[in-house]
């Protein structure tokens, strides 16, 4: 095993050339991320490498890339499509949650649709309108849809590999504020010595509480872990990796050792992926609970311009309220978190 | 003349449509190969071959790029005020300059204060100012101007404050304006939504007009009619099915609506040769809706194409498609790096058409534009761009409350519910300074 240090952003141009190295119908779909490279240059190189048959630029129409790659998936190919920011994924919507994602029953299984959508995805970088939308809930809310979204380097090298492996179609979420995340990576990783793309991972041990976070929060999670260790609590951090499905049996094992449960996420949170896990849990664990779970999420709201986007990203502090009223230690009106029933 | 498509190979799938173009009509970016012209426009030449080169691919043309004048009466007959030889006429084109110079003014301090960190982010408008200011020169008050974000220029004409064009990209604001005080929409960033919303803006215009609620203008002049709307879109927003639609359904209603485009060349890094084998003004066609392909350069032209397409649109004749053919002098934004998509000598060739040397050099020649005029024009962009920065360095962050505000336009419990929840957490942090001053809805989440 060689592993390099690569930035997150690397490692997923890493993976993408080991999948279009291994397997000669994978081809890459995309605004910009031909000469250009993509506008966070992940697949810089690759047209160079692999040639413009293979990493196309598209005309401007996400619907269009979308649908094409629909056709290209009944031809037997494998698109790995970008869109180039969360915000514009919607203009395919259609093509996505009408098409793409029940395409294979409605063919009764004849047609696979092996067609992997890389979205940049989340705030808290300052951006433009557009820029810094959480919409997984949407596509986890979608039957047909496995859906990712990775934390680290190496995750994001070896389960975009898995993705674009998968027969079904898998939305893979690339928090921005992590692209520039340097780790150890592994580009050339057996995927079967992998844990499995469905599977969370507990990041962190811990006995006191459950907190259950994925993508960028990961970092936020394993901060608050720190932090409330320093005042004698023990976190355990889960990273979901796959919203879809939701791995609830890792889920669930801790619960009922912790027996209190904090998720955190970006996305707003109405019908958002913490409603999801909560209420599993609370189907699973009910007896196991020492308090009402608590979410720790955006508020449902449009995401709010640059300058007061501190306002929607969750961070350390909205954590930490949370870990304290699940252990009864504030009062359950206010501060942060949902006010638990 | 350079060419769009780099030194990509040609088998590359993305590109088919340029080596398409190549052999259809020499171009598809409406630039000529020499500065001569056989046409019935003095302005320009057919480019490429003539078998498959049609007559509306070349650009209109009134300003060559020296600045010489050439004579058409089909569209000199929109330009009388700017024509005519009298003390207004210069006034008129004089203050056409000051605009545009102001406007590269502006453009250029805004590069400037995002590169200082007091913006987040800036789209430069370098290169297509003759498009923008010519385009908005022919607007009434009441027509109405559906943008997307570059339209800088056009925004400033409509009347909107310079410091208030920069709020959205300093990010403090959803919205720099009023859409209602300006009669022209919040720009739009998600690429060509807004035609459709032209469309129906337009079909709101029809029907106030049927229903008795307005009166079409009767002056007696040009502009007598009915209000119209603009739409503005990119040469790569014209690959989007919103776009498409926005054709199929102008046409359909016959509502009346200026689809402008700006083919400035790129999109991104993204070639206009990728989004269209043939000049994007053939699309109008295949619609049923009339196209005219101008210099965008050229502001006269502009100027005049758009009063006409205005009228048409006033007068019950329905949409029209305009293709400006400019040039996108700067990057995509201060984010983006063009030198890794576009050879500098793109650049050098677009700079011999500077639309901004291109009306001086005609006034200056014509004597309209003297060292004074110069000095003043000068002067005033000069001002312009300090009071820009003074007004933007001065604009202080919202209240963090104000994320609720304006979710709805009535109450509604969960946003009203998690304000209550936020300002809780906040003030939690009392003791530090943190200013949670709202200016207050109740709570609520709705409009204030
Ligand atoms: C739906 C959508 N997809 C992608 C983008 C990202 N994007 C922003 S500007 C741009 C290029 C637009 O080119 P064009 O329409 O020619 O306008 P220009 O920038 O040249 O003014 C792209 C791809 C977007 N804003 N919206
Ligand atoms: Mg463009």
């Amino acid at each position: 095993m060689t592993t390099q240090t690569l930035t997150l952003a690397k490692a997923l141009g890493a993976g993408l050339r080991r999948a279009m190295t291994d397997d000669p119908t994978v081809m890459v779909l995309g605004e910009d991320i031909g000469r250009l490279g993509g506008v966070y240059r992940v697949t810089d190189g690759l047209q160079a490498e692999f040639g413009p048959r293979r990493v196309v630029d598209t005309p401007l129409a996400e619907s269009g890339i979308l649908g094409t790659a629909v056709g290209l998936a009944y031809r037997g190919y494998r698109p790995v499509v970008e869109i180039q920011f969360d915000g514009f994924v919607y203009v395919a919507f259609d093509q996505i949650v009408s098409q793409l994602a029940k395409m294979h029953a409605r063919t009764n299984g004849k047609v696979k649709l092996p067609v992997t959508i890389r979205i940049p995805v989340a705030g808290g970088i300052g951006a433009a309108e557009h820029h810094s939308e959480s919409p997984e809930a949407y596509f986890v809310h979608t039957a047909g849809l496995r859906v990712v979204s990775v934390s680290n380097p190496q995750d994001a090298s070896t389960v975009l590999r898995q993705a674009i492996a998968c027969d079904d179609p898998v939305v893979f979420f690339e928090p921005k504020r992590l692209y520039h995340v340097k780790g150890e990576v592994d580009a050339d990783l057996p995927l079967d010595d992998a844990p499995p793309m469905g599977t969370a991972r507990v990041v962190r041990p811990g006995d006191d509480v459950t907190l259950v976070t994925f993508g960028s929060h990961v970092a936020t999670a394993l901060d608050a872990a720190t932090a409330a260790s320093d005042e004698g609590v023990s976190v355990e951090v889960i990273d979901l990796r796959s919203l879809s499905p939701i791995d609830h049996d890792t889920i669930a094992a801790s619960v009922r050792r912790t027996g209190r449960l904090v998720v955190l996420h970006e996305g707003p949170r109405q019908a958002g992926v913490g409603a999801e896990i909560a209420t599993s849990v609370t189907e699973r664990c009910f007896d196991f609970l020492e308090a009402p779970p608590a979410r720790v999420t955006g508020y449902d709201i449009p995401y709010p311009p640059a300058k007061l986007e501190g306002n929607q990203v969750p961070d350390l502090d909205r954590v930490l309220v949370a870990v304290d009223r699940v252990l009864g230690r504030v009062p359950a009106s206010g501060a942060g978190v949902e006010v638990g029933a | 003349m350079p060419s769009t498509m780099g030194s990509t190979s040609r088998d590359d799938l993305s590109r088919a449509g340029a080596a398409r173009a190549e052999t259809a009509s020499g171009t598809t970016d409406g630039t000529t190969t020499d500065g001569t012209n056989g046409s019935t426009n003095p302005g320009t030449t057919a480019a490429g071959t003539a078998s498959t080169a049609r007559p509306g691919d070349i650009p209109l043309r009134l300003l060559d790029e020296k600045g010489v004048r050439h004579p058409d009466p089909a569209l000199d007959r929109w330009l009388t005020d700017v024509d005519a030889g009298t003390g207004d006429a210069r006034a008129a084109l004089l203050a056409l300059y000051e605009e545009m110079v102001v406007a590269r003014r502006i453009d250029a301090e805004a590069t400037a204060l995002q590169r200082q960190g007091e913006l987040a982010l800036w789209p430069p408008l370098q290169g297509q100012e003759a498009a923008q200011v010519g385009s908005a020169a022919a607007l009434r008050t009441d027509d109405f101007v559906f943008s997307s974000y570059r339209e800088h220029a056009v925004a400033r004409k409509r009347g909107v404050a310079p410091v208030d064009l920069l709020r959205v990209w300093r990010g403090i604001t959803a919205s720099g304006w009023d859409p209602y005080a300006v009669n022209m929409a919040t720009p739009q960033v998600i690429i060509g939504a807004q035609a459709l919303h032209g469309v129906g803006y337009a079909l709101g215009i029809q029907a106030d007009v049927e229903r008795g609620v307005v009166e079409p203008r009767q002056d007696g002049t040009d502009d007598d009619g009915t209000a119209a709307v603009v739409a503005y879109v990119g040469d790569g927003a014209m690959s989007q099915g919103d776009v498409n639609e926005a054709f199929v359904f102008a046409a359909t209603w016959q509502v009346p609506l200026v689809l402008f485009c700006q083919n400035n060349q790129w999109a991104i890094s993204e070639p206009v040769t990728l989004q269209s084998g043939v000049p994007l003004v053939r699309r109008a066609d295949g619609f049923g809706v009339p196209g005219v392909r101008v210099d965008g350069n050229d502001v006269l032209a502009v100027l005049a194409v758009t009063r006409e397409a205005l009228h048409r649109a006033r007068t019950g004749g329905g949409p029209t498609f305009v293709e400006a053919v400019t040039y996108r002098m700067g990057p995509h934004t201060t984010a983006d790096d063009p030198t890794r998509y576009r050879d500098a000598s793109e650049l050098d060739a677009w700079a011999e058409r500077d639309p901004v040397a291109r009306l001086a050099a005609y006034l200056r020649a014509g004597g309209l534009l003297t060292d004074d005029d110069e000095a003043r024009v000068r002067a005033a962009a000069d001002a312009v761009a300090a009071e820009l920065r003074a007004g933007v360095v001065a604009l202080e962050d919202p209240p963090p409350l104000s994320v609720f505000d304006h979710v709805y336009a009535g109450p509604h419990a969960t946003v009203a519910a998690e304000r209550a929840e936020h300002a809780a957490y906040l003030a939690g942090f009392a003791d530090t300074d943190t200013d949670i001053t709202t200016g207050g809805d109740a709570g609520q989440g709705a409009d204030r």
